[in-house]
């Protein structure tokens, strides 16, 4: 059974070589894989044509329903881009070494689920040639938007998260960059080249690499917390019954950071069974994600049981009439499986068998993301099936073009992805070799006294000892 | 005179890092630590302890940038809310701190990444020429350390590299 993270006597020149292979050459898998997401994108547009020809009215976003699935799946994606730059950015600072062969996939994840996220509120308007009225300019009436909406500040926040996002994502490459710019050949060189910026691993750029990826760690904490916590804004700054609660942001961090998790497993798993990553996505390192799932998992259902305690001590009638409607109205079924696939399911993250056993997990995953998704669903629809007057009761069910839309915008994220995957690592290479390095270090106490004398109070005669980088 | 640079190849850290040692003890007169390039694959831990604190400027980049996206984000919102003076505001402030600092937040965030990268970009050197002397295999498993010297102490030095194992020596004539 293996118990390492990642095994020692790997040699440097398998990392690159192993790293570098999967990028090269698409096996059949790949490209069956990237016909399914093209079409699945090509359903979200075709019915993203048909709604802007006749209007919203076949997306079956009428009074009282003017927010549905779209912005129901716009909280999911933004939720699931948490987990990748959130956890990479604290995993870093503390030091935890087990992220290294997983982080550039979830930063990547994170990138791209912002901008699948972006999609929805253009989509959801309806009128999308007037998306750019969100951005903050003068109009020509001299009017400029209202900076008290929480949807400005979710303009602010989503922009600046998913620029700070997408330069983290890229200045953790540069050193890869380079290594894949020494490797290529055509217009894969040309690329590496003008990405890698000129690196040449010298002590200089080691030395101010290593100062911004800790600041910008610093940056990207309170920014991720912050951008859900202002997406929570959208709901709990509003009067509506069954949104307007306190615990909403940490409840919409903690979700997020939950959906963000699950996808990584289930990237996790895929990548490594389809690239052979198995000596560097490790079942150690898969299970001590699997136990910091748990772990948010069991925060997010307390969040959960503690928002139903607020609402029903809280005595608000409207509110307590919204919430029993949940448990036992129309989307019950639903709000139930929302809360097997949230709450029960990740007990089996608990159970050390079902961690170790990769099928299990890839489905325990897709569960949890089907949770996630759900809980999204049933915080945005029935409160508006049950608002404050009985006359505006209604029970709507997404139509088949809100479906397409949601179905496909899973279909532009694969795409992206799986473009991600074979332009650029997956698997950061220079930091899997310093986690070698590093191992080496720790299970060779003999090497590691004597290296970390410094290296001027050599004795005359000592040996060196060879940590055999190479 | 002509200068020279000299790189040497190594197999691992230690013997490197001897090498530099030798260097900082003034083996090769008229050749200090601080001439030397160390060229790695990653980032070496305790690379300060053989190369000295050589500092950093790139928290100064974030800490302007994110003061100044603060300041200037909060009067970029204000400036805009203030155009609302000839329109009743209802009995709410027309310059709001809370929703304000909200969004000086965002930009303090932004403006601090973004110094931050740019800072990266200068100190770090990077849009540059590669040097001449950059190895491929420095990339893949070797350790480089690069001198720039004159030309009487290129052959103490690589009989320094020499006597530390070294796996290959380049030499380039400076321009």
């Amino acid at each position: 059974m293996q118990t390492k993270d990642i095994n020692e006597n790997i040699a440097w020149a398998k990392i690159n070589t192993d790293v570098l292979r999967s990028m090269e050459n698409p096996r059949m898998g790949y490209w069956i894989a990237v016909v399914a997401c093209l079409l699945m994108v090509s359903c979200a547009v075709m019915a993203e044509i048909y709604q802007y020809q006749v209007g919203m009215g076949p997306g079956n976003l009428n009074w009282p329903h003017m927010w549905d699935l779209y912005i129901a799946t716009f909280v999911f994606w933004i939720g699931m881009s948490h987990s990748g730059t959130l956890l990479s950015a604290i995993l870093h600072i503390i030091g935890a070494d087990w992220r290294k062969p997983i982080y550039r996939f979830a930063e990547a994840m994170t990138t791209f689920s912002l901008m699948t996220a972006g999609l929805f509120p253009i989509i959801h308007l309806g009128r999308v040639w007037n998306m750019y009225w969100v951005l903050p300019y003068v109009s020509d009436r001299g009017i400029w938007p209202n900076f008290r909406s929480p949807l400005i500040w979710d303009a602010f926040a989503i922009t600046t998260y998913l620029t700070s996002s997408a330069l983290f994502l890229f200045i953790g490459m540069i050193p890869d960059l380079a290594i894949c710019r020494d490797n290529a050949r055509g217009w894969r060189q040309k690329l590496y080249t003008v990405l890698s910026m000129g690196w040449q691993g010298d002590d200089r750029q080691w030395r101010n690499f290593r100062k911004i990826y800790l600041l910008m760690a610093c940056f990207l904490i309170p920014l991720a917390v912050s951008v859900h916590s202002i997406v929570s804004a959208d709901f709990a700054m509003s009067i509506m019954p069954g949104w307007h609660i306190t615990s909403f942001p940490p409840y919409f961090v903690a979700g997020a950071l939950y959906s963000g998790c699950a996808a990584i497993i289930t990237l996790f798993i895929i990548l490594r069974y389809f690239f052979r990553f198995d000596e560097y996505m490790t079942i150690p390192i898969l299970e001590k994600t699997c136990k910091l799932t748990f772990a948010i998992a069991m925060v997010w259902s307390y969040l959960t049981l503690i928002e139903f305690a607020s609402v029903w001590y809280g005595h608000d009638p409207v509110a307590k009439e919204a919430l029993v409607s949940r448990f036992v109205g129309p989307y019950s079924p639903f709000f139930w499986l929302m809360l097997f696939c949230g709450i029960i399911v990740p007990f089996a993250l608990a159970v050390e068998r079902f961690r170790r056993h990769l099928p299990t997990m890839f489905v325990v995953s897709i569960l949890l993301n089907l949770g996630m998704w759900l809980e999204r669903w049933m915080i945005v629809t029935p409160t508006l099936a049950t608002s404050y007057y009985p006359f505006a009761f209604d029970v709507m069910w997404p139509s088949m073009v809100q479906w397409a839309i949601v179905f496909g915008s899973f279909g532009w994220f694969g795409l992206l992805f799986l473009i991600f995957v074979k332009v650029f690592p997956c698997v950061s290479m220079y930091e899997v070799k310093e986690m070698v390095f590093h191992r080496r270090q720790h299970n060779s106490p003999e090497i590691a006294k004597q290296f970390h004398r410094r290296a001027s109070d050599r004795q005359a005669g000592d040996e060196q000892p060879s940590t055999g980088g190479a | 005179m002509k200068r020279y640079y000299i790189m040497g190849l190594f197999s691992n850290f230690e013997e490197a890092f001897a090498a530099i040692s030798d260097i900082r003890d003034h083996k090769v007169p008229g050749v200090s630590v601080d001439d030397v390039t160390l060229k790695s694959p990653i980032e070496h831990p305790e690379i300060e302890e053989v190369l000295g604190d050589r500092g950093s400027p790139v928290p100064k980049f974030g800490l302007y940038g994110a003061i100044f996206g603060m300041i200037a984000g909060f009067f970029f919102l204000a400036s805009g809310q203030a155009t609302f003076l000839v329109q009743p505001s209802g009995g709410k402030a027309v310059i709001p701190l809370p929703s304000n600092i909200v969004l000086a937040y965002e930009m303090l965030i932004l403006f601090g990444v973004l110094s931050t990268v740019i800072g990266f970009a200068i100190a770090a050197r990077l849009m540059t020429r590669r040097h001449p002397l950059y190895s491929e295999k420095v990339s893949l498993d070797q350790i480089g350390v690069m001198l720039e010297l004159d030309e009487k102490n290129v052959n103490l030095v690589k009989d320094l590299f020499k006597q530390h194992q070294v796996l290959e020596i380049r030499e380039e004539v400076a321009s």
